[in-house]
């Protein structure tokens, strides 16, 4: 599929870099012009996922996170974020709601319900010892332009 | 993050600000917490209103609280929460556990 626009970044998994993800995102989707509600829950999924590798993928080991933002035709917004941390022995018992390996933490074992409820199509690649890579897809709804606005 | 306890109605009031993710969760839950157990709050107020951003470290938050307040008989309440906060509470089905208002009084009319 031809790719409009890509954006690629790797970073530390520094729990402080949640949110420079979130923000590098709503950076790269300024020219999509999504609506508030599309903006927020993109927001909302590339924090889950960040998380998820920082929190459960290298669970306080140092190691790097990295994202890959695509702007794709038919205004599909493509989010991979992928790890090399212990990976995920379980893939669908940890996308159960309220599954969650660190409950001590206060995690409510949502990210993966949250992520596959604001996006169109979610899928998880992970090998125990290897690491694991979320790719998502929210297709944006129709762009309001302003210049064909009537005066 | 600003807090303040009410001896007369045994509310504690928290204003929250900024964003709510794991970075910036445990540090809100440290100073809640130190208030929860100095003060033992019948109801627990935490608004929303000053909150730009949220996740699910958000609803583990909560879900945190709520856990320490149950046995102790006492309530949350999740004041002016903006919409897209709102979903997040939903869609976790945080109405179960505490009351979501948009004022002091009022709750939200599902």
């Amino acid at each position: 599929m031809k790719i409009l626009n890509e954006f690629k970044c790797t970073f530390p998994a520094n729990s402080a870099n949640e949110g420079l993800a979130r923000a590098t995102l709503s950076a790269f989707l300024i020219p999509a012009d999504p609506t508030a509600q599309e903006l927020a829950d993109l927001r909302t999924v590339i924090s889950e996922a960040v998380t998820n590798a920082i929190v459960h993928g290298y669970r306080g080991k140092s190691g790097d996170v990295s994202v890959c933002l695509r702007l794709l035709p038919e205004r599909v917004i493509y989010i991979r974020v992928s790890d090399k941390g212990c990976g995920i022995p379980d893939v669908e018992k940890a996308m159960e709601p309220l599954y969650t390996t660190a409950p001590e933490e206060d995690r409510a074992g949502l990210g993966f319900a949250i992520m596959q409820t604001f996006t169109d199509s979610l899928h998880v690649r992970s090998t125990p010892e290897h690491g694991t890579t979320l790719t998502m897809r929210r297709r944006l709804g129709k762009q309001h332009d302003e210049t064909n606005a009537d005066a | 993050m600003k807090l303040h306890y009410d001896t007369e109605s045994e509310q504690l009031f928290v204003l929250l600000d900024g964003e709510i993710d794991h970075h910036t969760s445990g540090r809100v839950r440290s100073e809640l917490d130190a208030a929860l157990y100095a003060h033992t709050p019948r109801t627990l107020i935490l608004d929303f209103q000053d909150v730009t951003f949220m996740d699910s470290s958000g609803i583990g938050l909560i879900m945190g609280r709520y856990k320490i307040l149950r046995p102790l008989g006492g309530e949350i309440i999740l004041l002016r929460p903006a919409p897209h906060i709102k979903r997040i509470l939903r869609l976790a089905g945080m109405e179960r556990l505490a009351k979501i208002q948009h004022e002091l009084g009022k709750e939200v009319v599902q």
